[in-house]
């Protein structure tokens, strides 16, 4: 079983055209979205949900009034800011619990929060595992590794070769947790300025964890300088371009459409995705 | 007063609004930009700024004593993070998964655990023709970008128009960067993927009580249903961009939108004439 994520540094480069096409292109596979703060990928493969479940994750402090003898002490010694004028505001609270153990009184206790859902959906490209972290939650790390958790059993119980999964932008917490151990990490960029700088720094997270890692350079004809420059850095690192895809807005009819795009249109941009996901698997 | 300049999506136009909206002022005001996208850091891609400054972020995490230490495991019991762990003669701490909450270090009854900075990143400052810049840089391989996100609001200073670049999505990184400002710009694009995280990023926004307006990018290619969706929600358009392929190969450049086709200057300065009122209006009808 080989598992394939789809990063990009930079956001909005084309990851979920791209998984959501890899999706009706490949055979025996399984789908996750990791990208649970802003997922999308359920827009292009129109899932119907089988399996719904709750995410818990991380605790909240709460103040007991009653008891509160407005001493100060968590006010004090919370890092986080999160205590005002003895109520304790729950979007900057990081769970940490320090409250609770020093307050002389036993006012503060800890409750364990509600953070999202993660469901299996059934498509029909095949099973989808995605999730909907709660709005201003932490812990989306944890809610990634659940996604992938998921989608790993699903593979093994019912013996598909890939996992497909469509990762989150940045270079941080969830990005981490998509990646690490994953088989390849495909890194969807494009020819500007912004796009190389981030492309580098992702490249740094896949070394950083030992994740082998091709390129896909999209719309790489808005600027065929910067597009030869991103080629030369790949080549000078060993990195190999996986594709080149032109700049169409057929692509975006296709989003619009709710349809992966190799489905939407035979022109350049399905033929050179065919051809990537010939070299990827 | 301090605008922060969201999306959900990622790629639908931050970075481009916020470095032309800064530009656009820096006639009249006294401006301060703020990229708080500590992953992918890009506005000084654009505003090419002299950096005059810079200081590592560090987190706090425990290092223990052990000649002091008795095993006796209050530290591992009172961490939330799993940080620290204690066997039968050792002490094992795994700082990435440290908060620096200090639970450990306040609690341990030998005072045997001292606080030790860690560095997960770096913050940079500079100006560009007369913008105050700051940025921070989460080290690569770092999982945490709110504490960076924190150090570069620290350098704040709202006497100034005070606008912030944020990240993409909508959990912790995100709120950091857009609490205590006075209004958030959320920037979308007409498709049902800009939808879909504008509508989160409206939750979000509205979570933390900060008034929004959205500037649609790349309008024309796309559907109408964010025109549906801000005026069922009531919230206002303030700017359309349209998808035009010389903004994007001047974006490609790293060249501002307002650097690249001034006439686009006086949108931004109504663009900010409009949120102005706005909040203006708000803080007399909460006095009210």
């Amino acid at each position: 079983m080989k598992e394939v994520v789809v990063l990009s540094g930079k956001g909005g480069t084309g990851k979920t055209s791209i998984v959501g096409s890899l999706a009706a292109l490949a055979d025996d596979k399984v789908l996750a979205d990791c990208d649970v703060d802003a997922a999308d990928l359920h827009l292009l493969l129109s899932p119907s949900e089988k399996v719904r479940n709750e995410f818990w994750s991380g605790q909240v402090a709460y103040i007991d009034e009653d008891k509160c003898t407005e001493c100060g002490l968590c006010q004090e010694l919370c890092r986080f800011n999160a205590i005002k004028d003895f109520r304790v505001d729950a979007v900057s609270c990081e769970g940490c619990g320090f409250c609770s153990h020093v307050c002389p009184v036993e006012a503060i206790t800890m409750s364990e929060r509600m953070a999202g859902y993660w469901f299996v959906s059934d498509t029909r490209y095949g099973p989808l595992v995605h999730a909907r972290l709660g709005i201003a939650q932490e812990n989306s790390g944890k809610l990634v590794a659940i996604v992938r958790q998921q989608a790993k059993q699903i593979a093994e119980e019912r013996g598909l070769d890939y996992i497909i999964s469509d990762g989150p932008p940045g270079i941080g917490c969830p990005v981490i947790s998509s990646l690490s151990g994953a088989g390849l990490a495909l890194l969807v960029t494009e020819p500007s300025l912004s796009g190389i700088h981030d492309l580098e720094r992702v490249l740094g997270v896949c070394c950083h964890f030992g994740v082998p890692a091709m390129v896909c350079i999209n719309k790489y004809d808005l600027n065929e300088e910067n597009a030869r420059q991103i080629e030369d850095q790949c080549l000078s690192q060993g990195v190999e371009i996986a594709g080149r895809i032109p700049f169409d807005n057929v692509v975006t009819k296709a989003i619009v459409q709710g349809v992966p795009i190799v489905e939407y249109s035979n022109g350049n941009v399905t033929r050179e995705i065919e051809r990537m996901w010939y070299l990827l698997r | 007063m301090i605008i922060s300049v969201a999306s959900g999506k990622g790629g639908t136009g931050k970075t481009l609004v916020a470095t032309s909206l800064t530009l656009s002022l820096s006639d009249d005001y006294k401006v301060q930009l703020l990229d708080c996208d500590v992953e992918e850091p890009n506005d000084h891609v654009f505003l090419k700024p002299e950096m005059t400054g810079s200081k590592p972020v560090p987190i706090l995490v425990p290092g223990v004593n052990e000649e002091k230490c008795t095993y006796c495991g209050r530290c591992a019991q009172v961490c939330a993070y799993n940080a620290i762990a204690v066997l039968d003669n050792h002490v094992l701490t795994f700082p990435q998964l440290c908060h620096g909450c200090a639970a450990c270090s306040y609690l341990c009854p030998e005072r045997a655990i001292t606080e030790e900075s860690r560095e997960t990143g770096v913050i940079e400052w500079g100006h560009s023709n007369g913008v105050r810049f700051v940025h921070g840089k989460l080290a690569v391989g770092e999982a945490m970008a709110p504490p960076i996100i924190r150090e570069v609001k620290e350098r704040a200073d709202s006497d100034e128009v005070v606008i912030i670049d944020v990240p993409p999505g909508t959990s912790c990184p995100v709120v950091e960067a857009i609490k205590g400002s006075d209004y958030c710009i959320l920037v979308t694009e007409p498709t049902p993927f800009g939808l879909n995280d504008l509508a989160l990023a409206v939750e979000t926004v509205r979570e933390l009580d900060i008034p929004c307006g959205v500037v649609l990018n790349r309008a024309g290619v796309g559907d109408n249903k964010i025109e549906d969706y801000c005026r069922e929600k009531n919230i206002p358009i303030l700017l359309t961009i349209p998808l035009d392929i010389e903004i994007a190969r001047l974006y490609s450049c790293g060249i501002t939108l307002v650097d690249g086709m001034p006439q686009w200057k006086s949108s931004f300065i109504q663009l900010f004439d409009k949120i102005t009122e706005i909040v203006d209006e708000r803080s007399c009808s909460s006095e009210r």
